[in-house]
């Protein structure tokens, strides 16, 4: 069972309140099919600058493998306040951690509620019927 | 979705399979550009049994194909392969492939994706040729062993040829695991010597086996279409659907060595059209480095200045030349190796360098 401290999307982001801002980062299963299972095939993930506004949905950012490139979706709107500047270096982490060490974005989220997205619950019901 | 008879043993080897030009066929079995590697420093073992294999026979077959190929056919020496093309008289290709020629027919080696169109233009164009057209496609598989080790390791499972007899780019016929008759050419994708060995599927699994067994000490891994395209970019060798296509001529592509004028090949499809892109090119395919942490893709725009000049074909992290890479279009002014240029990534600019193709190759020297 993956976390239930946080909410999950469609297109596999995750996000998790911490105090009076949210984090968001990108699941397991998101990262397993970017690099296929070997963590040497991410190349490159470009988050935003803080101060950049986002809205619900919006693409934030891009990660890319070996072979492919995926947007980075925001779950919900907000102002980014702060990046993880280590991911770039280090995207190794994104494989090892995705739920902690590897969140992306710090976001002083519009409004608190993350209703319409999914459980961890749902989203492993989502998952494990394709993930699509 | 086709499978070659080798994908039970892809599975069990823990390959990711991936949809390839209707085919389930192993992008990889573990990290990519490791995969890149054990190529360039061993060998590695390819399935390419997704590829189209087929027999052109028939007192016509060598004119019926000078008539639909860019290449002089009747010109290949008996043992000899040559890269050739099909074009539309627009002067643009249907694919490109290997052209085999053998005494008394010519054995083709076209692309999966475009096997189906390759053999419906081979039939509307064979009318009035005295010639059989016999797709082996589905009851034969084609492995490739690519790299330094290749010819020593193979040879251990070859009784009855020196395979030092056969050239680059010529192919013979020996006993490979036991299995007479067994057709070998010393071609690849990769810019490595090697060789791909042509088996029926039957005995598909056995030779496959065989030859990672044989090549285990020395290295030899099996080898994903993940890695066999950044091999092959970096070799500078097309692929259909990116370097070449529907738009895309093989003149602008420098692939002038798979297309023959000669007068004596006599009017060819596509001839006229080719003749007039040779004497007025607009642009030329050229190799791109970039070092910035972005890889160059498909569809990239390239900019000197605030001026567009071109555009991406295919890209990848070379782990050979330890930069990413890129094949792309320019207009012509742009194409000298060392122009600096600019790839556009969504607003975001990286810079690059045109280079000289290909950017890696054992054997052309």
């Amino acid at each position: 069972m993956r976390p239930n401290d946080r909410r999950y999307t469609q297109t596999h982001e995750w996000v998790k309140p911490d105090g009076e801002t949210m984090l968001i980062g990108i699941t397991d299963f998101a990262v397993r099919e970017l690099s296929n299972g070997n963590e040497d095939d991410l190349v490159y993930c470009d988050l935003p600058e803080p101060g950049r506004t986002l809205n619900a949905g919006e693409t934030f950012g891009e990660i890319e493998s070996v072979k492919a490139v995926s947007d980075l979706n925001a779950p919900v709107a907000g102002e980014v306040i702060e990046s993880n500047v280590n991911i770039e270096e280090h995207l190794e982490v994104l494989a090892k951690d995705p739920w902690n060490a590897g969140w992306m974005i710090r976001l002083r989220p519009e409004r608190k509620s993350l209703d319409g997205l999914m459980s961890a619950e749902e989203y492993e019901k989502f998952v494990a019927s394709g993930g699509h | 979705m086709k499978q070659t008879s080798l994908h039970d043993v892809h599975a069990a080897l823990g390959a990711k399979l991936i949809d390839f030009g209707g085919w389930r066929m192993p992008v990889q079995y573990g990290p990519i550009l490791e995969e890149v590697q054990c190529v360039r420093s061993a060998a590695g073992l390819f399935d390419l049994g997704h590829m189209g294999r087929v027999l052109i026979s028939g007192p016509d077959a060598v004119r019926m194909l000078d008539r639909v190929c860019t290449n002089f056919v009747a010109k290949i020496p008996v043992g000899a392969i040559r890269y050739s093309l099909f074009c539309r008289a627009d002067g643009n290709p249907i694919d490109d492939l290997l052209v085999y020629r053998q005494p008394d027919s010519v054995y083709l080696v076209v692309n999966a994706g475009n096997t189906v169109e390759d053999l419906a233009w081979l039939r509307e164009q064979a009318r009035g040729f005295d010639v059989q057209i016999d797709d082996q496609t589905e009851r034969t598989g084609m492995l490739a062993l690519q790299g330094q080790r290749a010819h020593a390791v193979l040879q251990t499972l070859v009784s009855d040829l020196d395979l030092s007899t056969i050239g680059y780019y010529k192919f013979g016929f020996g006993t490979v695991c036991g299995l007479a008759n067994t057709r070998l050419s010393r071609t690849g994708y990769t810019g490595e010597d090697g060789f791909e060995i042509y088996v029926d599927n039957a005995h598909c699994e056995r030779v496959w086996n065989a030859v990672l067994e044989a090549g285990r000490d020395a290295g030899v891994r099996p080898i994903g279409l993940g890695a066999r395209d950044i091999l092959r970019l970096e070799a500078g060798m097309p692929l259909y659907g990116h370097e070449i296509d529907a738009t895309h001529n093989p003149i602008e592509a420098g692939l002038d060595f798979g297309v023959s004028f000669k007068e004596e090949k006599g009017d060819w499809i596509g001839r006229a059209a080719l003749s007039a892109v040779k004497a007025a090119p607009r642009q030329r395919l050229v190799g791109i480095t970039s070092d910035g942490p972005r890889v160059p893709r498909q569809g990239h725009k390239l900019f000197a200045g605030e001026r567009e000049v071109g555009y991406v074909c295919s890209g990848a992290p070379s782990p050979t030349l330890s930069t990413n890479i890129a094949s792309a279009y320019v207009a012509l002014g742009n194409e000298r190796a060392g122009t600096a240029l600019e790839i556009d990534f969504k607003g975001k600019r990286q810079p690059c360098v045109v280079r000289e193709l290909p950017f890696f190759s054992r054997t052309r020297k």
